[in-house]
């Protein structure tokens, strides 16, 4: 089961570094958005991937899932939501305010972008 | 159980919420805001002379045994910390009602001011690295909001940038957090201290550690760098004091705790790599400082030297290095906050932000002129102003542990640091004036507007109002007295910073602390 975790965060991690690097705002979210998701996935498999139960004294079975990574995971994706929210509006604000989605909105001769 | 650990945290927060309900009523806002700040100090005082006569002070928040539950810490390290850094949120509390316009008042400005003075005290105390990750998060946030307040082109410019990088680092901060709790199995920092001493601290642990270093190397401006210089140069000058003077301090202190009490068991490894990167921090940022002519560039390269010079004692991982430190970070953040304040001023005063277009200001605003002299002096280091003693200490560890060239970086930075400020000095304040220049150009009237001022019709200087000159002065004064204060009473003071040095050279004391009951 690990691997296939693996998978899913190397991929997840991958894509997001290169969205990360373009330049349009919108697809830089987009990646720190993916980015996060494979930390999370990261962090779930990191703390070991099994089954069992809740982990409530008396509820019976004989092991218990550990709650530690999944309220750490739940604490970041709150915290990621609204960064998230929080970036999207900054990038219209600066698309209304400077004209342009590029993250530097700079073109080839080092001047502010127009338009 | 010590319940006055939490107040540094829940006072801000208790007046960022109330402050959200009263957007309008600026006044109601500042007054408000001002005694939050004040019972800060208060609070911080009390904690600081509490663990002087108790040591450490730990409190379990919601009473779960240690090591499940979240602690707060204070030893005296973060006590100081706490203090220098409430001591600074109300000198720069006193210059924002001085220099924020009244747009940037109603729209939240103290509200962030304090969930992000929450952010910082609660980094300081925090003894779980999860809890640490959430305060930064806090932190960041709210300076988010600060730098992105007021949506002028430039702050549109560099806010996405800014975002960006913190949000990577944070990212990685938490696949640091995976990492570490896959091989240690917990997130107490003490726990965390003594199980990775039990599993000696190799390999995979080494890596984890620099991956720690690396996150925290982007907050605090350790090398790391390319973002700062641009980034705290879009806000007002009153976020860019707090930026300066509390930000990068928090990344630097999680260094130091990092390193001191969770890494601390291969120092031949860690401490190369932490000392290189304070080397190149220190001449880069110095090369910086002397190259730029504009004012805002000059003072952000100056953050830069302070954040190497205290890695650097950090990297000696003497006991004198470590007293240093404490030391230096104490002074670093008062002087480095008063120096965007006087930094502010001084732009205010001339209306541009160039050297090249002021002149003769020592006629004019005399005061401005000699309190920024003697913070150039205090920020070199010379006797007995706050920088001194730190830099004895740092560069006395240096020399202990034959880190020879090091040791000469650090002094020839400090060489740069007085070089650049006394161009600052004797550009703005000596020399004629300029001729008044017929319009005001683009930039320039953004900073005015920055700066809350209006500009006169004739030429790009500002004419403030009486009453924000005088609040401006005092918070200069207030900060400048500490800063003075803090070298001339060096013994004293050095008694607390060797108190708090001891707990970093032993992290035996701290994990005792915590993991007492």
């Amino acid at each position: 089961m690990e691997w296939i975790m693996a998978i899913a965060v190397g991929a997840l991690f991958m894509i997001g570094v290169y969205l990360i690097l373009s330049r349009s705002m919108l697809r830089v979210i987009l990646g720190t958005s993916l980015l996060t998701h494979g930390v999370h996935l990261l962090l779930l498999t990191m703390a070991g991937l099994k089954r069992g139960a809740a982990p409530i004294l008396g509820s019976g079975g004989d092991s218990y899932a550990d709650p530690l990574p999944q309220a750490l995971i739940l604490t970041s994706i709150v915290i990621n939501f609204g960064i998230t929210a929080l970036y999207f509006v900054l990038a219209y604000r600066a698309y209304q305010t400077r004209g342009t989605d590029e993250i530097d909105g700079m073109d080839a001769s080092g001047k502010e972008a127009e338009s | 159980m010590n319940n006055l650990l939490v107040l540094p945290v829940l006072l801000p927060m208790a007046v960022a919420v109330f402050l959200m309900f009263f957007r309008k009523r600026v006044a109601l806002q500042r007054i408000v805001s001002l005694i939050g700040s004040i019972a800060n100090v208060a609070v911080a005082i009390a904690i600081v002379l509490r663990v002087r006569s108790e040591g450490i002070l730990t409190l379990q928040l919601g009473g779960w045994e240690p090591p499940y539950g979240i602690p707060f810490v204070a030893d005296m390290f973060a006590a100081l910390l706490v203090l220098a850094a409430s001591i600074t949120g109300l000198g720069v509390l006193l210059y924002s009602f001085a220099s924020i316009s009244r747009e940037r008042e109603e729209h939240h400005y103290y509200t962030f001011f304090h969930f992000l003075l929450v952010g910082v005290y609660g980094s300081f105390m925090t003894g779980d690295i999860f809890n640490l990750f959430v305060f930064f998060e806090v932190m960041l946030i709210s300076s988010y909001a600060l730098i992105t307040l007021g949506g002028s082109k430039k702050q549109m410019r560099e806010a996405p940038k800014y975002l960006l990088i913190n949000i990577l680092s944070s990212t990685l901060f938490v696949a640091g957090v995976a990492y570490l709790y896959a091989s240690a199995g917990t997130l107490n920092m003490a726990h965390l201290s003594l199980r990775i001493a039990e599993a000696g601290q190799g390999g995979v642990l080494n890596v984890i550690g620099l991956l720690f270093l690396i996150v925290f190397a982007l907050k605090a401006g350790l090398f790391l760098f390319f973002w700062l210089p641009n980034a705290y140069g879009a806000p007002p000058f009153a976020v860019r004091a707090l930026f300066g003077g509390l930000l990068t301090k928090v990344g630097l202190y999680a260094i130091v705790r990092t390193f001191t009490l969770i890494f601390p068991n291969d120092p031949s490894f860690t401490n190369n790599w932490i000392a290189g990167m304070a080397a190149a921090t220190m001449i880069l940022g110095g090369i910086g400082a002397v190259a730029y002519r504009d004012i805002p560039r000059i003072l952000n390269y100056n953050v830069l030297i302070g954040v190497g010079f205290v890695a650097f004692g950090l990297s000696t991982g003497t006991r004198d290095g470590m007293d240093g430190v404490v030391f230096y970070m104490l002074h670093d953040i008062l002087s480095k906050g008063l120096m965007f304040v006087l930094g502010g001023m001084l732009i205010a005063a001339a209306g541009s932000d160039r050297l090249d277009r002021m002149g003769g200001l020592i006629r004019s605003r005399p005061g401005l002129g000699w309190m920024f002299f003697i913070l150039a002096l205090a920020l070199t280091g010379i006797p007995p102003l706050s920088g001194f003693a730190g830099k004895v200490l740092i560069v006395r560890g240096g020399l202990e542990e034959g880190m020879l060239t090091l040791s000469l970086i650090a002094l020839a930075s400090s060489l740069l640091t007085l070089y650049s400020l006394i161009k600052i000095f004797r550009e703005a304040f000596w020399g004629t004036e300029p001729e008044t220049l017929d319009s005001v150009d683009e930039e320039d009237a953004e900073i005015v507007e920055s700066l809350g001022a209006n500009s006169r019709e004739d030429g790009p200087s500002v004419v403030l109002r009486k009453k924000q000159t005088v609040l401006a002065n005092s918070a200069a004064v207030l900060l400048l007295l500490f800063v003075i204060g803090i070298g001339v009473a060096a013994n004293s003071v050095h008694g607390f910073a060797s108190q708090a040095g001891e707990t970093l050279a032993n992290p035996g004391l701290y994990i005792e602390a915590v993991l007492k009951e």
